[in-house]
């Protein structure tokens, strides 16, 4: 699938290339054919930033009520270093399977991509499991989010990641279907990479979580 | 047509892949290990490693799987990134400089709970 | 009175949750009242549009529309009609605190009166305000920049629809339950869940949240066309400053509102999961709410004001038939603002317990951001030193903001001074400020940029007449209402008091709502204007340009086409339409077919869905709420189903299309 065309396809308000000019400026040159290509991908990152000031302010919660035990437990008696290991692993890999999904994208081969979109939407049902397990037993060891302040905080912080991973899983199985239906076409290329930055930027964030929520706590 | 070329580009290569995966493999296990390991070392030391590898991986995954470069989208994204990390920083630092301060202005609320507790235990001792 | 009823009590069932007959406000004659009137009001438009079919018009070219041009003008009518509701619940407090001296008790009962007062602060900021920027960066932006529409053409009319879907929240409050009793902020613990019971402030909650999701998108959508959308050879020194505006106004929105979108979500999740942020127990912080939300609140104030500055900026340039003095400033000036106004937001709250080193710091900071502001009113003031002025009405507007506006900035340095703000803070000297900057800028702007803009949007200017009766009563009124309230509250006076013991505020008070009185006479000449003009369209009629104009969306026709411009526009410099004007340039008449987004129903049904997620949220209904919230995933999820979102216009059409607009 050739590339050139899916900008000018998703455009919705795409003015003609080809146009001839007719005014007095004709003669200057045109802007190059760049100048309209699709907003998809700049608006999407606006969108990314925009989250990223959510966790921002999630992340100043924690910081700032994070050490509110109440008397409940702290860091050291929940967090498990190997379980976040194991999660840290799973999300990060399920990055790199992107990657080849889009390598595959990129050489217009349909199962291949189909193929390593499933084994990420697999790490990330994975790393959503790990996630609904931790939860389940912190709130079973009494260290629900009403314990502390900064129980309430880490639930809020990290669920949030997980529901942003599980709405990245729905849209990933919602394009793999359009895919399936469509092929590699224009627009579904276009959604491809754009999911792409959505995926990576989960990871990204998770960075943040791991080392900042869990790590330094427990040193 | 030239979109063609920066779509490829835009999507990196199987070598950037590997060696953002490698990075960030690499920069993951180490804070992993400093923790699990319980090495020895100042309470401020580790927190400022465990927090710089963080934010160097932070980098690695903008560089190698996101393609953050200062030239996408005629720079705009690059703009917006930048945008975005001083707000955060304003709303870290500005939350933690302005409530810590409340905090020592004020009673901290760790030290109220205490009271509390003991006006409690006292209450109990009279009853 | 029904000030002994204040709340039924609670029960909760599986079908309808916490939602009771009791709910309904019968014994409430104001709001029976009111009820009559919107019903009354509502069948008869109803019968209306029945009786000469305008449904399915009114659903194929509005409802569902993705125009750019049409969604700014209903953001325009939502926020004249919030207006209208915010500014009944102003007459209502400046009665009640006309009479409430002495010992009486006025005729708000203090849990009425406590709604009235955060229903007006949070209608004016989020649904009057909000909305008539939004719409004047949704019609004239995309216009300025020689765009087809704006990035995302779907995504606007979603983000239009969950605008009015919290609107209508807000306002189904006032006929099932009540709204929230709290300020317009609502700081926890008194907003929290064991101060504030009922459905109140989940109204509150839920329907900022919804017209949040709204302006978020809304804001990605309008910096994705700036960036993407500008004709060819229109560089970003070449924007006009309105443009500018919108641009650095988005940029703060999508900055600052996923802060209040986190903070509110926070709220919600103390009130409803039982989680411990800002209680009093269990190691929560009310202080990190207040602190959360001003470092929103403050950027707020500057995403109402900014676009301002730049319908501002336009009409003094083309009044005084000068192009604008000190553009680089003026941009620059702007970008200051967008920076300083994420470091100021502890002003809010100097009196809260920081030490003098913290509330140094954002004293300054708050001073510092004058002097952008300074340069900006010197711009314009040498804009039109010189200038051939036109006092025309635009005009007026324009300088009663300069005047206006400026009084209001100096009473914000005022309050910027620590020592001082420890003195004012909570009085009535803050409210006659934030008015003073908010009518004397945000409103007397946006009458300017209406009064400007109309005849662009329709092809007829609106009458002079009323539109100086307009202008004198809301500029003498604004002084009759705020004036003393800055005497009040150098005395001392709070602000939100149900009634006062000290007769002698009671003068004071009393000329306040004789002002409230002129401004309501201002509304209605407002209104009567709007009547006038469109019935006399035929003798106010005033083709293309009627204000002899120098940037691009004059350029076109007036009302202008879907399409907006017949050809895709190149651009040289700025100004471009007084260039052209110059050069004497003609589009061509060889026209080609256009490329256009269809529109799309998902937007408004979707919005539908969160309107009853929300309803069904505040009441607890929880099978609704899980319903609805399937719902909005599966429409949305449908969506994407469809490529197939655009369309060519047909040369022929163009050609048509052009040949009226030439001859009107």
């Amino acid at each position: 699938m050739s590339s050139a065309t899916y900008a000018e396809e998703q455009s919705m308000v795409e003015p003609l290339a080809e146009r001839p000019m007719h005014h007095a400026r004709e003669a200057r040159p045109r802007e190059d054919a760049h100048a309209h290509s699709s907003p998809t991908p700049v608006g999407f990152w606006i969108y990314l930033m925009s989250d990223c000031v959510i966790f921002g302010a999630l992340f100043a919660t924690y910081a700032v009520l994070g050490g509110n035990y109440a008397g409940g437990p702290a860091p050291k008696d929940l967090f498990e270093p190997g379980f976040i290991a194991i999660e840290t692993a799973l999300l990060l890999f399920s990055s790199v399977t992107f990657g080849l999904a889009m390598l595959r994208a990129g050489k217009a081969d349909t199962n291949g991509t189909l193929m390593w979109l499933a084994v990420t939407a697999l790490f990330g049902a994975g790393f959503i499991g790990m996630e609904i397990y931790e939860f389940n037993h912190l709130i079973h060891l009494g260290a629900g989010p009403d314990r502390s302040a900064f129980l309430s905080s880490f639930f809020a912080l990290v669920g949030t990641h997980g529901l942003h991973v599980t709405g990245g899983l729905i849209w990933l199985i919602t394009l793999m279907v359009q895919i399936r239906m469509h092929g590699l076409i224009g627009p579904n290329m276009q959604r491809l990479g754009t999911l792409s930055m959505f995926w990576h930027f989960l990871d990204l964030v998770w960075i943040g979580v791991f080392s900042f929520v869990y790590l330094v706590r427990l040193i | 047509m030239s979109a063609d070329t920066h779509h490829a580009h835009d999507h990196g290569t199987m070598g950037q892949l590997m060696i953002g995966f490698a990075l960030a493999a690499i920069l993951t296990i180490i804070p992993f290990y400093l923790v699990m390991a319980e090495v020895d070392m100042a309470r401020s030391t580790l927190v400022g490693i465990i927090m710089g590898l963080g934010a160097v991986q932070i980098l690695v995954h903008l560089v190698y799987f996101l393609h953050l470069k200062r030239s996408s989208e005629e720079g705009w994204n690059f703009f917006a990134a930048i945008f975005a990390v001083i707000i955060l920083v304003i709303v870290l630092a500005g939350s933690l400089w302005v409530m810590h301060n409340m905090n020592e202005n004020m009673m901290p609320m760790h030290e109220m709970d205490q009271q509390i507790e003991q006006m409690k235990s006292l209450q109990s001792q009279q009853g | 009175m029904a000030s002994e009823h204040i709340q039924p009590a609670e029960t909760f069932s599986p079908i309808f949750g916490r939602l009771t007959l009791d709910w309904i406000p019968i014994h409430e004659p104001i709001l029976i009242g009111t009820f009559a009137g919107v019903a009354l009001g509502g069948l008869l438009v109803f019968a209306l549009m029945t009786y000469f079919r305008l449904w399915v018009p009114f659903w194929k070219n509005w409802v569902t529309t993705v125009d750019h041009k049409k969604i700014g003008i209903m953001y325009m009518v939502l926020a004249f009609i919030m207006m209208v509701r915010g500014f009944a619940d102003a007459l209502m407090m400046r009665g009640q605190q006309a009479m409430a001296a002495g010992g009486s008790e006025g005729w708000l009962p203090p849990h009425h009166y406590d709604q009235v007062f955060t229903a007006h602060g949070v209608i004016m900021i989020f649904f009057v305000a909000m909305a008539f920027i939004t719409g004047f960066m949704n019609y004239v932006m995309p216009l300025q920049i020689g765009a087809r529409d704006v990035a995302f053409p779907f995504l606007n009319n979603f983000s239009l629809w969950m605008t009015v879907a919290g609107a209508l929240l807000v306002n189904i409050s006032l006929f099932v339950g009540e709204f929230a009793r709290v300020g317009w902020l609502a700081f926890p613990p008194l907003s929290g869940a064991n101060y504030s019971t009922g459905p109140g402030m989940d109204y509150y909650l839920w329907a900022l949240q919804i017209a949040g999701v709204g302006t978020t998108l809304s804001g990605i959508n309008m910096i994705a066309t700036i960036v993407k959308m500008r004709a060819p050879g229109m560089k970003l020194m070449d924007m006009p400053i309105f443009t500018w505006t919108a641009l650095i106004t988005n940029v703060l929105i999508v900055a600052a509102f996923p802060v209040l979108t986190a903070t509110l979500a926070l709220l919600t999740l103390d009130r409803y999961m039982d989680f411990r942020f800002f209680t009093n127990d269990f190691g929560g912080n009310a202080m990190m709410y207040v602190n959360l939300i001003w470092i929103w609140g403050h950027p707020e104030v500057y995403i109402l004001i900014i676009p301002c500055f730049g319908i501002i900026s336009e009409i003094v340039s083309t009044f005084s038939r000068k192009p604008i003095f000190g553009y680089r400033t003026m941009v620059w000036a702007t970008g200051c603002i967008m920076v300083l106004s994420f470091i100021v937001w502890l002003h809010h709250f100097f009196t809260m317990g920081s030490g003098a080193n913290v509330n140094t710091f954002f004293g300054i900071t708050t001073m510092i951001i004058a002097v952008p502001t300074g340069v900006k009113i010197f711009n314009w003031l040498f804009t039109m030193y010189k200038g051939r002025v036109r006092l025309e009405v635009p005009m007026l507007w324009t300088i009663g903001f300069l005047v206006t506006f400026t009084i209001g900035g100096m009473t914000g340095v005022m309050l910027a001074i620590p020592p001082v703000d420890f003195q004012l803070h909570n009085t009535l000297f803050l409210i006659a400020h934030f008015h003073n900057v908010i009518i004397g800028g945000v409103v007397f702007a946006v009458f300017a940029g209406v009064t400007y803009w109309w005849p662009k949007a329709f092809g007829f200017k609106l009458d002079e007449v009323w539109g100086k009766r307009a202008f004198w009563l809301w500029f003498v009124g604004f002084y009759v209402a705020f004036m003393p309230l800055y005497a009040l509250g150098l005395m001392g006076v709070t602000r939100r008091m149900n009634s006062y013991p000290d007769a002698a505020w009671q003068p004071y008070f009393i000329v306040a709502a004789i002002g409230a009185v002129l401004i309501l006479a201002g509304i209605l000449c407002n209104f009567m204007n709007f009547y006038v003009s469109i019935r006399d369209r035929k003798r106010l009629a005033c083709g293309n340009d009627p204000w002899d104009a120098r940037t691009l969306e004059w350029a076109t026709q007036s009302p202008p086409a879907p399409y907006n411009f017949p050809e895709d526009i190149s651009v040289v410099g700025r100004e471009a339409f007084w260039q052209m004007k110059k050069e004497n340039y003609q589009f061509s008449t060889d026209y080609q077919p256009i490329h256009m987004p269809k529109g799309t129903a998902s937007g408004v049904v979707i919005s539908a869905f969160a309107l009853i997620f929300g309803f069904a949220m505040v009441w607890y209904i929880w099978w609704l709420a899980i319903a609805s919230f399937v719902a909005m995933l599966a429409i949305g999820i449908a969506h994407t189903f469809n490529y197939n979102r655009d369309y060519y216009i047909p040369a022929d059409e163009v050609r048509q299309t052009e040949a009226k607009g030439a001859l009107a």
